[in-house]
């Protein structure tokens, strides 16, 4: 082991019934480095940090740390937090209702006196030092998201922490809190802890990254210098081809104009509804793409939300195809030929322990009617159908589709309503937390289907992705529509300001 | 469908829902088998009637297990659905058949002619017992009240309001013909609770076939608020559940009362509840909810059945049957810990891998 590395890994084999899903991997990294794990989903990267934090316990493979004359052996959760390997979730982990310093403390106390006033000043100390906005005795649910993950990593770097493994920590953060929390990775870096950071961001990586290690398909890429590897070699060693499909997709400017005189799929006219969003009017036509952008909050998801009735509709006149609807429940949507991706995949989305067959089946089948089920071979035979066109990586139709990889799950999902031959399909966040590979699959997907006459409203919080599939962008901010940008408008700039709120200059 | 299926393979096996009711009948059986074969010994006898029937440890298994077997059918839906149990089966059973007695007996409680056909009165009491489900169904769905605390208002109203119904008298019915239910049609030397449990059984199974009620439960039970967005309402499925539930406590009301042709208020189908949700988790259905088998149910009510005979057998008294049937709660709760699968399942794939690295060394 050499003088500054802080954790090697060798070898690493990790065996489930039927898969491999490490295979001779190999990690290292060093003191006082950032370094990305990158991977498509199923690529490893969840197996290999959960074989580290002793969750999974190795089949094979050897795993040194610095100061360590031996080989470590990793059991348990706990053997990896006594060895200094910590661990922040993209879900927080802490308690809500506890103060900042008894989170802190939590389980770390000998005795059972609390020495309460040494743990808030202690606790102060700490946030102060990592330059944390937040105080000791406040609630933790009284901080925001970031300060939050903050707070966990602050828990981890006073429990002595050497390796400290941040497990998509900006999934849920807005650009100004991401900022806030690259910078605690760079104090602590220049502190000399290692740390491991998974994300699918890209941007992120090459902006706090020092190193990259790929996975694929369970086996070691390659460990990389970020200046070494330019994005799109990344990108084409994570998916395993030199094809570039980013820049394949990326061509002319989507734009559409509807046929003359065609009245709108879908047309709503002061539409709100009970979590927080002012009427706004909205429309859509045959074989348009659109979008509906703003930042974490603004009310994207809202307003797609009442579209479908999936929050309670206190307001506002719907028209599908000129004919005045009631909606007030996501069945009278699906029955008006309305399809909704919901943004919470696992919250809302897949029902865990039913099949992949159960999964596709669902929606269509209670639109079909609780009399009128679809045989078990006709379930069979269209499961197969939709897992071959989509191209699902599932053992089996009757794998639970809780067990499949993120990526897949949302395909699944996306089968579901594609199944229901929706003429207006509503994806609010389709490629969030899924691999660079699936993102691309489903952009091509919503043009082709957009091209065969479906209308799509798709949400995204990459402004990327939105501009090379959408042709209008229906732009939010606080819960308001503040503005609506088509043409040659449409571009990241205008966006942001419109964004940012700059439409009364 | 799944070739991988066909293959032998032990850790398949262990993970089948069927495996803890069947080894739980396995091992009694064997236990009775050591100590005293005569369990087995089925005679042909005469009952006080002068029919045929049929007599043995396994025939009163049979008869008794089936009212439990009619009953793990709805329990098994309002555990999948709302992830509690319907803690007030036992006193809904003696409002049912209450209802029944009333109806026929009139309100004198001592008419000796039947005051309307059996299969109405029935009937009636059927449907009071789904509105009593659906009020429980209602307090669960509606109000979000935890199960056991919502059916806790039936559990102790229950009886009361079944003897309220007839004005606290015990009406008897003085028509053979209504003993037919619950003791044996003549010339059919088998009791006859068997075939109404035949029929509850084969009936559920064909909802369950033409109907996409399975799907609908187990998606409210796994994901609410994922069903919501399908379309699903899972208000009205958790209240069907209960609805059904209802049902089956009419059965088993009018089979509690055609054994002795009376009612005692306070007795009748006492804790009965528990055996219920006994049934269900030893056929292996998760107590909190989400998927379901309810062929696992089924097989666990008799196998509950059996064991209470067994301990009857050995001169258990009535009231230490609570004590020997908590031995079996503590291992079945200890069995389906996540803790413990973890570590079975564990185990199961180390020997898997090592098989299939032996095969491949080969």
């Amino acid at each position: 082991m050499r003088d500054n590395t802080v954790l090697e890994m060798t070898g690493i084999d990790k065996i489930f019934p039927g898969v491999k899903a490490l295979q001779n991997v190999d990690f290292s990294l060093n003191k006082g480095e950032i370094h990305a794990l990158m991977g498509e989903n199923g690529a490893g990267k969840s197996t290999l940090i959960k074989v580290l934090t002793g969750v999974y316990e190795k089949d094979g493979g050897h795993i040194y740390l610095a100061g360590q004359e031996k080989e470590v052996q990793i059991k348990s959760p706990q053997d990896a937090q006594n060895l200094g390997i910590s661990t922040v979730y993209q879900e927080i982990t802490l308690c809500p209702n506890l103060t900042v310093a008894e989170n802190m403390f939590i389980g770390r106390t000998e005795g059972v006196i609390q020495k309460w006033g040494w743990m808030n000043k202690r606790t102060n100390e700490i946030l102060k030092s990592l330059d944390i906005p937040a105080s000791a005795t406040q609630q933790l649910d009284t901080c925001s998201l970031a300060i939050q993950q903050m707070i966990a990593i602050a828990r981890a770097v006073d429990m002595d922490c050497r390796v400290l493994i941040l497990d998509e920590p900006t999934s849920s953060l807005d650009e100004h809190e991401v900022e806030k929390l690259f910078k605690l990775m760079r104090d602590l870096k220049a502190k000399g802890v290692g740390i491991i950071f998974v994300t699918h961001f890209l941007d992120q990586v090459y902006e706090v990254c020092d190193r990259i290690t790929v996975l694929r398909d369970g086996r070691l890429v390659g460990a990389y210098d970020i200046a070494e590897l330019p994005r799109v070699k990344l990108v084409a060693k994570m998916l395993g081809k030199e094809m570039d499909d980013m820049a394949d997709l990326k061509g002319d400017a989507v734009s559409f104009t509807a046929q003359e005189n065609s009245v709108p799929v879908y047309e709503a006219q002061g539409l709100c509804s009970n979590a927080g969003i002012k009427p706004f009017d909205f429309h859509i036509s045959k074989g348009e793409v659109n979008g509906f952008t703003g930042l974490l909050g603004s009310g994207r998801s809202e307003s797609v939300r009442a579209i479908f009735g999936a929050d309670h509709v206190t307001g506002g006149k719907v028209k599908m195809k000129g004919k005045e609807v009631k909606i007030h429940e996501p069945i009278d949507a699906m029955k008006n030929g309305i399809a909704y991706l919901s943004e919470d995949r696992k919250g809302d989305g897949i029902i865990a322990d039913l099949s992949v067959r159960e999964n596709i089946i669902l929606a269509s089948q209670v639109l079909k009617g609780p009399l009128k089920p679809y045989s078990k071979s006709e379930q069979i035979r269209i499961a197969k159908e939709y897992i071959d066109l989509l191209s699902i990586k599932t053992a089996s139709t009757e794998t639970p589709i809780g067990s499949l990889s993120g990526g897949n799950q949302q395909k699944v999902i996306l089968a579901r309503w594609l199944l229901t031959h929706p003429e207006y399909l509503i994806l609010d966040e389709p490629t969030r937390g899924i691999d660079i590979g699936t993102k691309v699959d489903i952009q091509k997907l919503v043009l082709k289907l957009a091209g065969e006459g479906m209308s799509v409203t798709f949400i995204s919080s990459e402004i990327d992705e939105m501009l090379r599939t959408c042709s209008r962008l229906v732009v939010m901010r606080d819960g308001k529509k503040v503005g609506e940008i088509q043409g040659e408008d449409l571009n990241q700039e205008s966006i942001m300001k419109t964004i940012a709120g700059g439409e009364e200059e | 469908m799944n070739n991988e299926k066909k293959v032998f393979s032990l850790s398949g096996l262990l993970h089948h829902q069927l495996f803890i009711p069947v080894t739980a009948l396995v091992l009694l059986a064997v236990f009775n088998l050591i100590m005293d074969p005569s369990f087995f010994s089925i005679q042909m006898g005469l009952n006080s009637e002068g029919n045929h029937i049929l007599q043995g440890y396994l025939i009163t298994i049979l008869d008794y297990g089936s009212e439990l077997a009619i009953l793990a059918i709805g329990m098994t839906l309002v555990t999948a659905a709302s992830g509690g149990q319907d803690i007030s089966v036992g006193a809904t059973v003696a409002i049912a058949g209450s209802v029944i007695l009333r109806l026929l007996c009139g309100a004198s409680a001592r008419e000796p002619e039947l005051q309307m056909p059996i299969i109405l009165a029935f009937l009636i009491a059927v449907a009071v017992s789904m509105v009593f489900g659906a009020f429980n169904g209602t307090l669960v769905a509606v109000f979000r009240i935890q199960p056991m605390v919502a059916t806790l208002i039936m559990y102790t109203a229950g009886r009361s309001i079944a003897a309220w119904i007839n004005h606290n008298q015990l009406p008897i019915v003085t028509d053979k013909s209504y003993s037919l239910f619950g003791t044996i049609i003549p010339g059919i030397p088998i009791p006859t609770p068997f075939f109404i449990a035949a029929l509850c059984v084969t009936a559920i199974m064909l909802v369950l076939r033409f109907s996409t009620l399975g799907l609908y439960v187990q998606s409210v039970g796994i994901n609410e608020k994922a069903a919501k967005l399908n379309g699903i309402n899972p208000v009205a499925v958790k209240i069907l559940t209960f609805v059904i539930l209802g049902m089956c406590v009419a059965v088993v009301g009018l089979i509690k009362t055609s054994r002795l042709c009376t009612i005692n208020y306070s007795v009748i189908a006492k804790d009965i509840e528990m055996d219920a949700i006994l049934a269900v988790a030893l056929g292996g259905n998760a107590l909190s909810g989400g998927k379901f088998n309810m062929w696992a149910s089924v097989l666990g009510a008799y196998a509950i059945q059996f064991l209470t005979t067994t301990l009857y057998k050995y001169q258990v008294s009535s009231d230490a049957l609570p004590a020997y049937k908590a031995v079996v709660v503590i291992l079945l709760v200890i069995f389906s810990a996540p803790s413990v699968r973890e570590k079975m399942a564990a185990i199961s794939q180390r020997r898997e891998a090592r098989k299939n690295a032996g095969k491949e060394a080969a």
